[in-house]
């Protein structure tokens, strides 16, 4: 996405405008908390307290962090090839039948580090073919890929439900899920990390997924940035003629960028399916294909990035939770309208306060706005 | 005569279910022929909903109601408006923050002001919408064919009811037969031949968002004050990306929007009126299906297996002046 902006300092551009965009998201957050009647500035503390506070906090928090990494990723994929694939959250949702398929197999027979590397395949797999087909469209008939994905979102719940309240539940159960997954199927947890530190965890379901996350963030890296097709996708993404005018498939590089973006969505699936629940449940998802969106606008489409917008919504998440049981007026939908602002401010309105901050820029030094920052990479 | 009744019954609960996705869907065609797509209309339908039921129950007047339904779903549109069009924001990116941002703040501020789980008060008579039942209906009930299509059918609905229907010829006629409409279908299809007259494509847009936060406003009020009676949360779910999908299928068109609209509500009124029991011909079909239908069904005619949708020219791109 290119910019009728000038350039901005590198730092300013990465650190200090996301920075500003994120605090005022907050500040608006604190409004609405005083609209609720409670005081935001302790309100923060609870939340700040009850993400970082305690071992079993950092626990949670780094949990929730592992499944937005992998959305926000998956987002940011195909951001760079100027998709936006808004149908994350159902491609991490049908990729919950790939997983339940392996380990309703498997997990009396095989160990769980035989499983889950057919696991990680099947969710992969399975979310890709899920974003093949509005790729495809996108690509060959021209339907929006943002229209598409909307309804494959609608349409792989509906699938879901009906597997769920059906073939793939156990017949003597009432609950709308698959039976719970044998020890095959449960992935270690990690929670020694953090012991080793010297804090005490109670239970917490943090698991061997978070270290996978870290090692896809690394690969998406090396894949857009390091990469022949990286190369191609954010030609694509900054300027299709350009990228047609090079020889560059159109058809290909959608496809291939919506496939990794689907996939990459798919793994989601494994941290809350095999890392905690132990069964595919109903709406496991519960939105984080969506918060996926904000954690990759406020990562600036990079995984370093990424990772850290994904550890911030993980302890809004998790300090959310503190925060519902402390202020019983301030539920965790909080955290929905804070990620809603964060969207809004870091993705919609990202330019609203450039022009001030390049007009002080200017102000101080005007070589920095000028020349030199033009080998920056643009937005 | 039983099967000519459960079709009336049918086509009844066809039409109380497809009037929030007509007046979302027509919502939607202004703010998209004006160029500028709206994923946020289920979140302004959300907050209007929210709105509409919260004031109608402070205030005990359905029409106070109805009218801060509408005013807070216009300022929603306008935030849109402001990132998108002021500051040319992603227009997606701007939709999907506003649905967040109802999606959440309907449930903490319904939390803490009725402090009944995200509800509203059940609203009493007098501060919801009523059915309207018009002159004779109960006279000529008994009349075979006739008399239940008018009972049923015509008569017998809220006021909200009429006005969407009749929202859909006064909106072809704002826009194919006024300037206004002349106008805002250009800004959605070349922004830029619409400045060189040297009318203000900015203002132009943003009048075009104010009926659709009108029209979100009145269908959020519709499913709070009429359909269900309070707020309840999430209740539009989904109904504004059914909308969003009814408006492709119509092709960017009113009168096609109705029918799109009343397609998608009978799949709906089929869906639950069967509820999994065996059709004749076909056998069992899921209820899922029958939900997944309207977004298939799209998913086909984007395709450009029926016809060719094919939307405003400069829809979702933000209009830059030429410097």
């Amino acid at each position: 996405m290119s910019t009728p902006y000038a350039k901005l300092p590198a730092w300013a551009d990465y650190g200090l405008i996301p920075l500003i965009n994120l605090s005022v998201a907050f500040i608006v957050a604190g409004f609405v908390v005083l609209l609720v009647g409670e005081n935001p500035f302790r309100a923060a503390v609870i939340l700040v307290e009850g993400a970082f506070g305690k071992g079993t906090g950092i626990a949670f928090t780094l949990f929730y962090a592992t499944t937005f990494i992998f959305t926000g990723l998956s987002v940011a994929v195909a951001a760079h090839c100027g998709l936006f694939n808004i149908g994350t959250e159902g491609q991490a949702y049908i990729a919950g039948l790939g997983i339940a398929i392996v380990c309703l197999s498997f997990d009396s027979v095989l160990p769980w580090w035989l499983t889950f590397p057919l696991a990680i395949v099947a969710s992969a797999l399975v979310g890709a073919l899920w974003a093949l087909i509005p790729a495809y469209l996108q690509a060959r008939r021209g339907s929006h890929i943002v229209i598409t994905t909307i309804m494959f979102n609608f349409i792989a719940a509906s699938i879901m439900v009906y597997l769920l309240v059906g073939p793939l539940k156990p017949a003597a159960s009432q609950a709308p899920q698959t039976r719970n997954f044998l020890a095959g199927a449960e992935l270690p947890k990690l929670n020694w990390i953090i012991e080793l530190f010297g804090a005490k965890i109670r239970s917490a379901p943090l698991n061997v997924t978070f270290l996978l996350a870290l090692a896809m963030a690394f690969l998406v890296w090396l894949l857009i940035w390091r990469t022949k097709l990286g190369y191609e996708m954010r030609t694509y993404g900054h300027s299709p003629k350009a990228a047609r005018y090079a020889g560059i498939s159109e058809t290909r590089i959608i496809i291939t960028a919506m496939m990794i973006s689907g996939a990459l969505a798919g793994m989601m699936a494994l941290n809350p399916v095999m890392g905690d629940q132990h069964n595919v449940a109903i709406d496991f998802v519960s939105g984080a294909g969506f918060v996926g969106i904000a954690v990759a606008l406020m990562g600036r489409l990079h995984p370093v990035g990424i990772v850290l917008a994904a550890i911030l919504f993980g302890m809004l998440y998790q300090g959310g939770a503190e925060l519902a049981f402390e202020m019983p007026a301030i539920s965790r939908d909080m955290i929905v309208i804070i990620q809603g602002l964060v969207i809004l401010f870091a993705g919609a309105l990202e330019h609203m306060f450039r022009p001030y901050i390049q007009a002080l820029f200017a102000s101080f030094s005007p070589r920095s706005v000028g020349m030199e920052a033009v080998k920056g990479k643009g937005a | 005569m039983d099967v000519f009744i459960a079709i009336v019954q049918i086509l009844d609960s066809t039409i109380r279910l497809s009037v929030p996705l007509l007046l979302a869907c027509l919502a939607g065609l202004y703010s998209e022929r004006a160029g500028i797509f709206d994923i946020g209309l289920e979140g302004k339908m959300l907050v209007g909903a929210f709105a509409g039921a919260a004031a109608a129950s402070v205030f005990h007047s359905a029409l106070l109601g109805l009218g801060m339904a509408i005013l807070i779903s216009v300022a929603f549109a306008m935030v849109h408006g402001f990132a998108s069009i002021t500051h040319r924001g992603n227009q997606i990116v701007s939709g999907v923050a506003i649905n967040f941002i109802a999606a959440g703040s309907t449930i903490i501020l319904g939390q803490a002001w009725f402090q009944q789980g995200g509800r509203t008060p059940a609203l009493q008579p007098g501060e919801r919408f009523d059915a309207i039942v018009w002159p004779g209906a109960e006279a000529v009930r008994d009349v075979p064919i006739i008399g239940p299509i008018y009972a049923e059918l015509i008569s017998g609905h809220s006021i909200l009811v009429y006005l969407a229907f009749l929202m859909v010829p006064f909106t072809w006629w704002v826009l194919f037969r006024t300037r206004f409409g002349l106008r805002l279908r250009a800004v959605g299809e070349n922004p830029a031949a619409v400045d060189t007259a040297g009318i203000s494509v900015a203002w132009l847009r943003y009048r075009a968002l104010i009926c659709t936060g009108i029209l979100t406003g009145v269908a959020g009020a519709y499913l709070s004050m009429v359909q269900n009676g309070g707020f309840v949360k999430d209740m539009t779910a989904g109904k504004g990306y059914i909308a969003l999908a009814a408006l492709i299928f119509a092709k960017w068109k009113p009168v096609n929007a109705m029918f799109a609209c009343l397609l998608f509500g009978f799949l709906d009124a089929a869906a639950i009126r069967l509820q999994g029991s065996p059709l004749p011909l076909i056998g069992k079909v899921p209820v899922q299906f029958m939900q997944a239908l309207p977004y298939i069904l799209t998913v086909i005619l984007l395709a450009g297996f029926i016809g060719k949708a094919i939307p405003p020219r400069a829809g979702g791109v933000p209009y830059v002046k030429e410097r």
